[in-house]
C-alpha cells in the first residue's frame, strides 16, 4: 500500500505538469487550429531563459526569473502568434503544424548552442525534504508541484467560466464565427489564449526544472505526453486536458512499477490507441469538439 | 477491385491532370536518372554516398507524399515503416542468407500488410485518427527494435549488411551501388507516376480535394484511403531495404518518432502533392545539412529556419514556389506572343 | 531538370574538398553534436579543441599546426557514415570519434578500408572484438572495468544482493550485460534489474521500485546527468543503501548537480578530473577556465585522443596515415614521453586500453580516492 501511494503521488506530480502543457495545447488548438508540436520545448525554454538572464546580467534570482519569464511570454506568446500563426493560418492546419516542428528544432538547438549542452541546476522554491504518509516517503517538491498546478488550473477554470473576458474566450474557442457575430473581439481573444499558453508553460517549467534540471532536450518527452494527454482528454479545454494529463502521468508511473521498465513508454501509447478505438471523442470530449 | 467508371467526371482541379505537366514530370525523372547515373564520376566516395542517401530518403518521402499529398492522410510513422523494411532486409540477408531481391520484396510486402492492419481500424473511425494511431505505432516499433536484442541486435544494431549483386556483378563499390540505387529509385518513381495518373490515382486526388463529393460519385473512400496509406508505407519499406545495405549498418536511431516528423517536414517543404516534391524535400533534408557543415552545430537551426521561412512565404513548399515562378515567367511570355 | 545539373555541379565543387595546406595537418572529428549523444559529444569535442589549442601553441606536431574540423553525426548511423567518408575523402590524417557505439559501428569499416586510424570514445565491449586493426579506444572497455566493480561489491561493500539500474543505450546496456555475469560469478544476487531511458528526467518511479527491492547495495550505471537525477530521486524516496557505480556516477558533474544526494556514493573510476594525478586535475582546471563548466570523462577522452595521434606521429617521425595505426598498436605511452597522455596507457593489439584506475567515494561533496588499482597486465 505504501508502495502504491508513493507511485501514485509521483504519477500525479508529473501528470500535473503534463496537464498544464496539455491545457495550453488544447486552448491554442481550439481558438486557432494550431497543432503546436513545439509544446514540449515551450515547457523546456523558460527555465533556460531564466538561467541565461541570471548568468548574462548577473541578476539576482528573482530579477532573472522576471526577465526570463517576461521575455518568454513576449516572444513565444505574442510573437509566436503574430509572426508565425497569423500569416500561416489561412493555408490550413498542416503547413502550420509542420512549421511548429521546425520551430521546435530551432528552440531546442538554440537552447543547446546559446545556453549549454549540459543539464544545469535550477533553483527550487521548496526544500527537498520528504514527509512520511502511510509509510511512504512523499517529497515536498512533488506536493508543491501538485498544489501549485491545481491552484493554477483552478484559477484558469474560474477565469474561463466566471469572468466576462473568460466567457468571451470560451465562445471564441467553441465557434469563432458565431463569436464574431456576437461582437466578441475574436483576434484579441485568440491572442489571449496564446499568452495563457505561454504562461502555463512558464508555470510548468518553473515547477519541474528543479527536479528535471534545465536542459535543451527536456521538452521531447513532455511534448509527446502533453499531446497524448490532450487526445486522451478529448481536446476539451480545461477539464479534459487535466484528466488526460493526470491519467498519462499515473499510467506512466504505474507502468514502470508493475509492467516493464524497458517498455514503459509503450503503455501510455497503448492506452491512447485503446481510447481512440473505443471512445474516439476522448474521455471528456463531446463529439463535435474534436475537429482535428 | 476495379477503378470507378466515373473517374472522368471527377473534379479536374488538380494540376496533375494536365497531360503536359505529367509528361514534364516523367521527362524530368528520366533526365534526372541519366544525370544521376553519371553525376558521381570524379566526385569521390563521400559525394556519391550523399547522392545515394538522398535518393533512398526520397523513396521514403515519395511514399509519404502519396499518403499525405495525394490521399490527405497524416502518417507519423514513415520512419518506423522504413525501419521495418531496413530490419527485415538486414535480418533476412545477414541471418538467413536470403537474397537481397527477395528481402526487398518481402520488406515491401510486410510494410504494406502492416499498413493495412494499422490503417483499417483507424480509418474505420475517422481518417484523422490515423495520425494518433501511427504516433503510437512509431514509438512501439522503435521500442521493439531497441529492446528485442535477440532479433534486432538491440542498441548495438546489426553490422556488416552486405550489398546485393546484379546478375553476378558485385555492387560493393560506392559508384556501383549508387547506380543500382538510381535504377531502383527510378523504377519506383515511375511506378508512382503511373499510379497517380491511373484511375486509382485520380480517385486519391479526388478524395483529397473533396471527400464528400468523391463518396457521392461512388468512390469507395475507405478502401482508397487505406490503399494509399498501405502503398505509401510500402515505399518506406522499400527505402529501408535500400538504406540497410547502403549504410551497411543499422540501429534504431534513424527510425525514431522525431525522424518521422523530419520526413513529414521534407514532404511539406518539398511541396506535398507534387510528384517531384519529395526529391526537393529530401534534398533539403539530406543534402542541405551536408552543405551547411561549415556552420558547425548551428546548421540545424539554419535548416529549420529556412524551412520555417519557406513555409511562411509559400505553404506549398519549394514546388509551389517554383510553380508560382514558372507561372509568372510563362505568363509574361504568353502575353508577348 | 536544370536543377539536377546545378546539384551535381555544386556537389562536385563543394564535396570534393581542398588539398592539404603544406604547413598544416588536418584532423577531422566526427562526433555527436546533436541528437541523443549531444552532451557526450560536446564534451568530447571540447576536449579535442583544448588539446589542439595546447599543441598548436607549442608548435604543433613535427612543426605542423593542426587544423581541426568537427562534423556532426546527429547520432545517426547514416549521417555518421557520410561524415567519416567525407573526412577520409578530404584527406584527414586520422579520424577522431564518434562516441556512441551505433555510429562507431556504422563508420568503422570505412576507416578500416582506407587504412586510417580511428580513435573513438565508445566503451561497449563488442567494438574491439571484430578484428579491426584501425580502431582504438580512448578509455577502458567495460569488460575491463566490471570485474573490478563486482569484486568491490563483494569484498568491500559485502553485498549479497544488488539492485541494478542502467540506461538503455549502448553504454548502459553494454555495462549491464558485462556486470551481470560478474555478479553471478561473485555469488551476488540481482534483486531488481531496472532499465531507464536515455535523457530520462523523471526517476521517481524507478527510485521507488529500487527502494522496494530492498537490496544490500545499488549498482548505478547511467550517464552523468541521469545519475544526478537518479541520486536526487533516491534521496527523496529515502534510500539509504550504498550506491556503487562507475566513472559516470562519481564525476564532478554529478556532484555539482546532485548536491547532498551524491554524498556517500562510491565505486570504480577510470578517467576523472578528480583522480589523484596532477595532470588530470590540471586538465580539469584548463577545461573549466575555457568552457566554464566541469569536463566529464568524454572531455578527457577527446583530449587524449589528439595526444595519441601526436605521440604516434612523433614516434614514427613522419606523417604516415597507416603508420599511425601501426605505431599505436601494442604501444605503451608514458607521460614522461608525452605529458598530454596524462596517464601511462598501454594499447593492446585489438585497440583496447590498459591503464591504472581508482576506487573512490564522494565525501562532503568531494571525490576522494581510496585506492589505486594497477593495470590488468602491469
Amino acid at each position: 500500500m505504501a508502495e502504491f501511494i508513493a507511485y501514485l503521488i509521483a504519477g500525479i506530480a508529473t501528470g500535473a505538469i503534463y496537464a498544464l502543457a496539455a491545457i495550453g495545447f488544447t486552448l491554442v488548438w481550439q481558438t486557432s487550429q494550431t497543432i503546436n508540436f513545439a509544446q514540449g520545448e515551450f515547457v523546456m525554454l523558460p527555465a533556460v531563459l531564466v538561467l541565461l538572464a541570471i548568468k548574462l546580467l548577473g541578476a539576482p534570482i528573482w530579477l532573472g526569473a522576471l526577465i526570463g519569464i517576461a521575455a518568454f511570454i513576449l516572444v513565444f506568446g505574442v510573437g509566436f502568434k503574430l509572426t508565425v500563426v497569423d500569416p500561416m493560418i489561412k493555408h490550413g492546419v498542416l503547413p502550420l503544424a509542420i512549421t511548429t516542428m521546425a520551430l521546435s528544432i530551432i528552440m531546442k538547438e538554440g537552447a543547446k548552442d546559446g545556453f549549454s549542452a549540459e543539464a544545469q541546476n535550477f533553483p527550487s522554491f521548496v526544500p527537498s525534504q520528504t514527509i512520511q504518509v502511510f509509510g511512504a516517503s512523499i517529497s515536498l517538491q512533488h506536493l508543491a508541484i501538485i498544489a501549485v498546478a491545481f491552484a493554477v488550473i483552478g484559477a484558469l477554470q474560474w477565469f474561463v467560466g466566471g469572468t466576462r473576458l473568460g466567457r468571451q474566450m470560451q465562445a471564441t474557442a467553441q465557434n469563432p464565427t458565431v463569436a464574431r457575430i456576437l461582437g466578441i473581439p475574436v483576434e484579441r481573444m485568440v491572442l489571449l489564449t496564446f499568452v495563457i499558453n505561454a504562461a502555463l508553460a512558464v508555470v510548468a517549467s518553473v515547477l519541474i526544472s528543479p527536479i528535471y534540471l534545465a536542459k535543451f532536450s527536456n521538452g521531447e518527452v513532455i511534448g509527446l505526453f502533453a499531446f497524448i494527454a490532450a487526445i486522451v482528454g478529448g481536446f476539451n479545454q480545461v477539464r479534459g486536458a487535466l484528466v488526460g494529463g493526470l491519467i498519462v502521468g499515473i499510467v506512466d508511473s504505474m507502468a514502470a512499477a508493475y509492467i516493464s521498465t524497458q517498455y514503459r513508454l509503450a503503455v501510455p501509447l497503448v492506452l491512447l490507441v485503446v481510447i481512440i478505438l473505443l471512445k474516439p471523442e476522448g474521455l471528456m470530449g463531446r463529439k463535435e469538439e474534436r475537429r482535428v | 477491385m476495379t477503378a470507378p467508371a466515373t473517374h472522368e467526371s471527377l473534379p479536374q482541379r488538380s494540376r496533375l491532370s494536365l497531360p503536359a505537366f505529367i509528361d514534364g514530370s516523367l521527362l524530368t525523372l528520366v533526365a534526372g536518372a541519366v544525370i544521376l547515373w553519371f553525376a558521381p564520376v570524379g566526385m569521390g566516395r563521400y559525394g556519391t554516398y550523399v547522392l545515394s542517401l538522398w535518393l533512398v530518403m526520397s523513396v521514403a518521402v515519395m511514399g509519404l507524399n502519396l499518403t499525405l499529398g495525394y490521399a490527405g492522410l497524416k502518417s507519423l510513422a514513415q520512419a518506423a515503416f522504413m525501419g521495418l523494411g531496413a530490419y527485415a532486409t538486414a535480418i533476412l540477408t545477414t541471418k538467413y542468407g536470403v537474397s537481397w531481391y527477395a528481402a526487398f520484396a518481402l520488406s515491401g510486402l510486410l510494410t504494406f500488410a502492416v499498413g493495412l492492419v494499422l490503417g483499417f481500424p483507424a480509418l474505420r473511425v475517422k481518417a484523422h485518427y490515423l495520425a494518433f494511431v501511427t504516433l503510437a505505432f512509431s514509438t512501439l516499433i522503435w521500442l521493439i527494435m531497441r529492446n528485442e536484442q535477440w532479433l534486432t541486435g538491440g542498441v548495438f544494431g546489426i553490422a556488416n549488411i552486405n550489398r546485393p549483386e546484379f546478375f553476378g556483378i558485385k555492387l560493393f563499390g560506392a559508384l556501383e551501388f549508387h547506380r543500382f540505387v538510381v535504377v531502383v529509385t527510378f523504377i519506383l518513381a515511375v511506378l508512382l507516376w503511373w499510379m497517380i495518373r491511373s484511375p486509382w490515382g485520380r480517385a486519391f486526388t479526388a478524395l483529397r480535394e473533396n471527400p464528400i463529393r468523391a463518396a457521392s460519385l461512388g468512390v469507395d473512400t475507405r478502401t482508397y484511403t487505406l490503399l494509399a496509406f498501405a502503398i505509401g508505407s510500402a515505399y518506406a519499406g522499400f527505402a529501408g531495404a535500400l538504406y540497410a545495405p547502403l549504410v551497411e549498418f543499422i540501429d534504431p536511431s534513424p527510425f525514431s518518432l522525431s525522424q518521422s516528423f523530419f520526413l513529414l517536414l521534407m514532404v511539406v517543404a518539398g511541396g506535398s502533392g507534387y510528384l517531384l516534391g519529395p526529391f526537393i524535400g529530401a534534398l533539403l533534408g539530406v543534402v542541405l545539412p551536408e552543405w551547411l557543415r561549415f556552420a558547425g552545430s548551428l546548421y540545424l537551426i539554419i535548416f529549420a529556419t529556412i524551412v520555417m521561412l519557406l513555409l511562411i512565404a509559400c505553404p506549398q513548399g519549394v514546388s509551389g514556389l517554383l510553380e508560382r515562378g514558372w507561372a509568372k515567367v510563362s505568363g509574361k511570355a504568353g502575353a508577348r506572343s | 531538370m536544370k536543377s539536377h545539373w546545378i546539384i551535381a555541379a555544386a556537389l562536385s565543387a563543394g564535396l570534393t574538398g581542398q588539398a592539404l595546406a603544406q604547413d598544416k595537418v588536418k584532423l577531422v572529428d566526427v562526433v555527436e553534436l546533436s541528437g541523443a549523444g549531444a552532451t557526450a559529444g560536446t564534451n568530447w569535442k571540447n576536449g579535442i579543441d583544448l588539446a589542439v589549442a595546447d599543441i598548436n601553441a607549442k608548435g604543433g606536431i613535427l612543426g605542423k599546426q593542426i587544423e581541426i574540423v568537427h562534423y556532426d553525426t546527429q547520432t545517426n548511423p547514416g549521417n555518421t557514415r557520410a561524415a567519416v567518408q567525407r573526412a577520409i575523402d578530404e584527406g584527414t590524417y586520422a579520424v577522431l570519434g564518434p562516441v556512441f557505439s551505433g555510429p562507431i559501428g556504422a563508420s568503422m569499416q570505412i576507416a578500416q578500408r582506407a587504412e586510417i586510424a580511428q580513435l573513438v570514445g565508445g566503451e561497449a565491449a563488442g567494438l574491439t572484438m571484430q578484428g579491426n586493426k584501425y580502431l582504438f579506444r580512448t578509455s577502458l572497455s567495460q569488460t575491463a572495468a566490471m570485474p573490478k566493480i563486482a569484486a568491490y561489491l563483494k569484498n568491500t561493500v559485502k553485498a549479497a544482493s544488488v539492485a541494478v539500474v542502467w540506461v538503455n543505450n549502448d553504454f548502459g546496456k553494454g555495462g549491464r550485460d558485462a556486470i551481470l555475469p560478474e555478479l553471478e560469478k561473485a555469488g551476488i544476487k540481482v534483486a531488481v534489474d531496472v532499465a531507464t531511458e536515455q535523457g530520462q528526467a523523471d526517476f521517481a518511479a524507478d527510485a521507488i521500485k529500487i527502494k522496494n527491492a530492498n537490496a544490500d547495495a545499488i549498482f548505478v550505471y547511467l550517464n552523468e546527468e541521469e545519475s544526478a537525477r537518479f541520486l536526487r530521486a533516491a534521496k527523496q524516496q529515502g534510500i539509504t543503501k550504498p550506491m556503487v557505480g562507475e566513472t559516470t556516477l562519481l564525476g564532478a558533474k554529478v556532484i555539482e548537480l546532485a548536491g547532498d544526494a551524491a554524498n556517500g556514493v562510491k565505486g570504480h573510476v577510470g578517467l576523472s578530473i578528480d583522480a589523484p594525478i596532477p595532470a588530470f586535475q590540471e586538465f580539469g582546471k584548463k577545461f573549466q577556465a575555457k568552457y566554464n563548466y566541469a569536463s566529464d570523462h568524454n572531455g578527457l577522452k577527446g583530449y587524449m585522443a589528439v595526444y595519441m595521434v601526436k605521440w604516434a606521429t612523433e614516434k614514427q617521425k613522419k606523417f604516415d596515415k597507416k603508420g599511425v595505426a601501426d605505431t599505436l598498436r601494442g604501444a605503451t605511452i608514458k607521460p614522461s614521453e608525452e605529458p598530454g597522455i596524462l596517464i601511462e596507457t598501454t594499447i593492446e593489439q585489438n585497440g583496447d586500453l590498459d591503464r591504472e584506475s581508482f576506487l573512490a567515494e564522494v565525501i562532503n561533496g568531494k571525490q576522494v580516492i581510496s585506492a589505486t588499482l594497477p593495470k590488468l597486465k602491469p
